[in-house]
């Protein structure tokens, strides 16, 4: 906790999750004397202290660890080091001038000013009306991540009898959950023809526990007026149409959504941050410097991310980057060089990559494919007729992220490119 | 024991509040019933919020007297009762030239009701609104149109009534009513849900129930009500913004799909109108969703539909009343009055759309009523028009919040992400002199899971805070009233 709050910092980090708080440690240990994390929880670690399952740090830590124990060896790490923090406090507003607004209960309502920001969020969950789904607007239409909070933090069942609609992964981790308390799961309703979560988790959430997973499937109405009574399912066809004579009543009472995450960057939009309308989030380069100086952007905030390894190591970056520039070590004119999204890719983040820092950190390319490819295919990035790099994959799905990392080799070229455009095909 | 008043309103919508609210000021002993668990959940909770100017109400209606009235009263009554009104202004947005010749029915309309309007060419309507349709002929500019909180005005009215000695019960249905035993068709009271009241007076306010009512004293029994639904979107106000309230040019059934701003800055595209049978039937329907967002893309094509924010429906209570006055052929008109045939009777009914704006005239029109029958209304020399504004945490400068944090910490915490609703807001609306027991209710006061993650955020901190304020178990907290409960059980009680 903050003692004695200072009204200037070297790193000013909002949001204290994976991405949060590997940023703060970073900053940290780059040089940045003065570094504060604020979050509007009342404990740091971010989403990660709902997800009391297993399936986090295989990769950084090697160990399968559930999310609180993930976080805790940050959190750990980040008191160690001796980095403050507000904890119980909603920062209102950042400006591109890098002052930073904040209110919570303890701390009152403050102003303070950075030398440099991590804006690290994380995300919220889509809702029923961004699918719109008819119906009136009973009690029991939740989203997958409330009814997470609900019964592994706050210790209650919101329900008794679930559909769930949305194959996502929190979706399929609850699905499991509230099997485990006794709660009885009718089935998961996806309307792609694919999964959009984790195999892992279809096969160690759904298949393990016998909850069917119907695939092109939605929900064509909710009933009951005070409570939910019962949804009724239906088939769609391609172009998401439902197709007559396929609805069926299914008797529950409650409707969990697991739809899709957004990143927030409502207060980045605050600053001036420009939102890259593919992925939510702002257009970074490299270091994830976002197009306002010396803001800087961690974990789910730039894009979702399905492997909370992969959100530790943008704050590692973001936060050494951050201290960078606290410390006035900046590239003041870079010259960018773009990505770009090419055959079935969606997107690509990093959005640019700036030469001369090629050597700074390890960069990966990571993209989300637009169609699922069950076969052998080749990621190439190309520049025009260059082949710069390329990585095979046993399949794509647009559940699961793509990366590629540049390495040494390809730096040369990657200075003399006009742009990195990643494809996918098969091999 | 039976409680004796001399006024009995049956419905807390806003004709129901606005009528109480006005008859407040006089030395009468009120009841304000409402089935509900909360005022304002009826017809008032969903519409477009507009304060019309009455350009398009048919001359000669009691709906075009009530409208051109109530219009002027909204400026006096918002400062008075602290809720959110702002004359904003109109337009009737013709696209194409066919439609621009069908301006002057309405310029003529509004003259007739007089009302001022003027026409304004294309290129003046799309510097005043830039994202509007490059396909604009012209448009008929209505300065007296306006855009309320009908939340707000509903539960402040109802508040002021009650901390002027109104008394309001919730979760209380009007059943049947009690007649007198000497004098024939004389209403002396009526059985409820929660036993009988006695009242020298019943009014009839009760929305889209008030032909059910009416019936029952044996009033009107060609009168039906027939639930008209609209439906709406709510746009993410950092994603697009309209600045001005834009009407299609109408036709003959409604004013048809609108795109106009709410006070918070959301943008609203609706509502479409169908008529249904079920009187609860909030339902919104893929259908429905189409064709109001085809309305609103004719008036603004930017429209993206991954902006919606929220989606929702609301049932307007049509009648089926001619109009009183003998030349005019119109037969949806409001219903005002103190009918021949039973004593101790006002029957208010056919409440649609402009029944929100016309509610103050109509509520004055009550007293009036009254007088006329003989009622020696005494004013009272205590009575406070004044409702008193509790603060709003997201509407006050960086200083003001800072000011208002450091003298209550719980204005501190902000408990609604998107709309920037903070906990000393809730604990206030929790303990007002209506108190707000239902996350719905809290919904209402304080826009809290109006925004764009619609609660996800909040919802598990407000149960807190309501079952932590009323000394209630959170199994116990309800969306919206007894059957709408969120939680089932503890976790770990598996059974
Ligand atoms: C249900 C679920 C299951 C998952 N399962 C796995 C898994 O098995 N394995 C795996 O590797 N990954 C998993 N993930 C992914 C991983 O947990 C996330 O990618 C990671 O937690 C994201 O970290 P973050 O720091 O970007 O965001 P978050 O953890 O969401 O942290 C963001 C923080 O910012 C705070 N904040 C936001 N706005 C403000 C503000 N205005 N003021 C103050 N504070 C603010 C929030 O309170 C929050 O604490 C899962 C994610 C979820 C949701
Ligand atoms: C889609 C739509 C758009 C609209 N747009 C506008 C607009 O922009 N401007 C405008 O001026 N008007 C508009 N209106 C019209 C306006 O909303 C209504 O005219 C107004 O809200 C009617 O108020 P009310 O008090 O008569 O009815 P209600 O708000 O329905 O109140 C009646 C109350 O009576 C209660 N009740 C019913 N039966 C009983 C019983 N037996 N016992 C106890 N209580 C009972 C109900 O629960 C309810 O709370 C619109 C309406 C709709 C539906």
């Amino acid at each position: 906790m903050a003692k004695q709050l200072k009204s200037q910092y070297d790193v000013i980090v909002v949001g204290a999750g994976p991405g949060g708080l590997a940023a703060a440690i970073s900053a940290k240990k780059n040089g940045a004397d003065d570094v504060l994390m604020i979050d509007r929880d009342l404990e740091l670690g971010g989403i990660l202290l709902q997800c009391i399952h297993n399936g986090f740090g295989v990769d950084t830590f090697k160990e399968d660890l559930p999310g609180p124990s993930y976080a805790q060896r940050f959190i750990k790490e980040a008191q160690g080091v001796g980095i403050d923090y507000l904890l119980d406090s909603m920062v209102l507003d950042v400006t591109s001038g890098r002052k930073v607004f904040v209110t919570g209960t303890r701390g009152g309502f403050k102003e303070l000013q950075a030398r440099a920001i991590v804006i690290a969020m994380g995300c919220r969950e889509r809702t029923r009306a961004q699918i719109g789904i008819p119906g009136p607007r009973p009690a029991g239409v939740y989203t997958a991540g409330l009814a997470q909070r609900w019964v592994n933090v706050e210790g209650y069942m919101p329900g008794k009898r679930f559909v769930i609609l949305g194959s996502g992964d929190i979706g399929m981790i609850m699905a499991r959950r509230l099997t485990f308390e006794g709660a009885k799961v009718e089935r998961v309703l996806e309307v792609m023809p694919y999964l959009t979560g984790l195999s892992r988790n279809y096969v160690q959430c759904l298949m393990d526990f016998d909850i069917p997973l119907q695939l092109r499937h939605t929900v064509k109405r909710i009933i009951g007026k005070d409570r939910v009574k019962a949804v009724e399912a239906v088939q769609v066809d391609d172009r998401w149409r439902p197709v007559p004579g396929t609805g069926e009543m299914i008797p529950c009472d409650t409707l969990l959504l697991s739809v899709g995450l957004i990143p927030e960057n409502e207060l980045s939009q605050k600053a001036g941050v420009i939102l890259d309308p593919m992925t939510n989030g702002p257009f970074v380069d490299d270091g994830f410097a976002t197009n306002i100086p010396g803001v800087f952007a961690a974990g789910n905030v730039v894009h979702v991310y399905d492997l909370v390894d992969w959100v530790t190591k943008t704050g590692l970056t973001a936060g050494r980057r951050a201290a960078m520039f606290a410390q006035g070590h900046c590239n003041e004119n870079p010259v960018f060089v773009p990505t770009a999204a090419g055959e079935n890719i969606r997107y690509v983040v990093p959005h640019r990559i700036d030469p001369e820092t090629l050597t700074q950190d390890t960069i990966m390319l990571q993209m989300r494919v637009t169609q699922p490819m069950e076969e052998a295919v080749l990621v190439r990035v190309t520049d025009g007729d260059t082949l710069i790099a390329k990585k095979r994959e046993r399949y794509v799905r647009p559940g699961e992220m793509v990366s590629l990392k540049l390495r040494e080799r390809d730096y040369d070229s990657v200075r003399h490119a006009k742009e990195l455009r990643v494809s996918v095909a098969p091999l | 024991m039976h409680s004796r008043y001399d006024v009995i309103i049956i419905g807390a919508g806003v004709v129901g509040c606005m009528t109480a609210r006005w008859l407040s000021r006089y030395a009468l002993k009120i009841l304000l019933i409402e089935k509900s668990s909360d005022v304002c959940t009826g017809a008032t909770a969903a519409n477009s919020a507009l304060i019309h100017a009455g350009y398009d109400a048919v001359p000669g209606t009691l709906k075009a007297q009530m409208n051109v009235k109530a219009n002027p009263m909204w400026d006096r009554l918002s400062e008075e009762l602290r809720f959110g009104f702002a004359r904003t202004g109109a337009y009737i947005v013709a696209v194409g030239e066919d439609e621009f010749q069908k301006l002057d029915i309405f310029l003529d309309r509004a003259g007739k009701n007089g009302v001022s309007a003027e026409i304004i060419s294309g290129e003046k309507m799309r510097k005043r609104e830039p994202n509007i349709s490059p396909e604009v002929f012209g448009a008929l500019f209505v300065p007296a149109g306006g855009v309320c909180d009908p939340w707000g005005a509903t539960i402040a009215a109802a508040e002021n009534a009650v901390t002027n000695g109104v008394e309001l019960r919730l979760d209380t249905e009007f059943q049947d009513f009690l007649w007198s035993e000497h004098e024939p068709e004389r209403i002396v009271g009526m059985k409820t849900s929660q036993g009988d009241f006695y009242g020298r007076w019943v009014i009839n306010a009760a929305g889209l129930f008030a032909d059910e009512v009416m019936h029952k004293a044996g009033v009107r029994p060609e009168f039906r009500i027939t639930p008209r639904r609209g439906e709406y979107f709510v746009m993410d106000r950092n994603q697009i913004q309209i600045q001005n309230v834009l009407f299609p040019v109408p036709n003959a059934i409604s004013k048809g799909i609108l795109v106009t701003t709410t006070l918070h800055g959301n943008t609203l595209i609706g509502p479409n109108a169908e008529n249904i049978e079920d009187k609860t039937g909030v339902d919104v329907t893929p259908e429905g969703m189409d064709e109001i967002w085809e309305g609103g893309k004719k008036l603004v094509p930017g429209l993206d539909r991954r902006h919606i924010i929220a989606v929702f429906a609301g049932l307007r209570p049509a009648g089926n009343a001619p109009c009183l006055n003998l030349d005019v052929d119109y037969h949806h008109d409001f219903v005002i009055e103190i009918p021949d045939q039973v004593k101790g009777f006002v029957n208010l009914a056919g409440m649609e759309s402009p029944g929100l704006t016309a509610a103050p005239a109509i509520a004055e029109r009550v007293v009036e009523l009254l007088q006329e029958a003989g009622e020696g209304l005494k004013p009272k020399a205590d009575w406070d028009p004044i409702r008193p504004a509790r603060p709003v945490f997201r509407s006050l400068s960086h200083e003001e919040q800072a000011a208002l944090v450091a003298k209550d910490s719980r204005y501190g915490r902000v408990i609604c992400r998107c709309e920037s609703v903070s906990e000393g807001e809730i604990v206030a609306e929790i303990h007002a002199p209506i108190p707000a027991t239902t996350y719905d209710a809290i919904k209402r006061r304080t826009w809290l899971g109006a925004g764009r993650c619609l609660g996800g955020f909040d919802m598990p901190r407000v149960v807190d805070i309501l079952a932590r304020e009323l000394g209630k178990d959170p199994l116990g907290i309800t969306k919206k009233g007894h059957g709408s409960e969120f939680l089932f059980r503890r976790t770990k009680e598996v059974g």
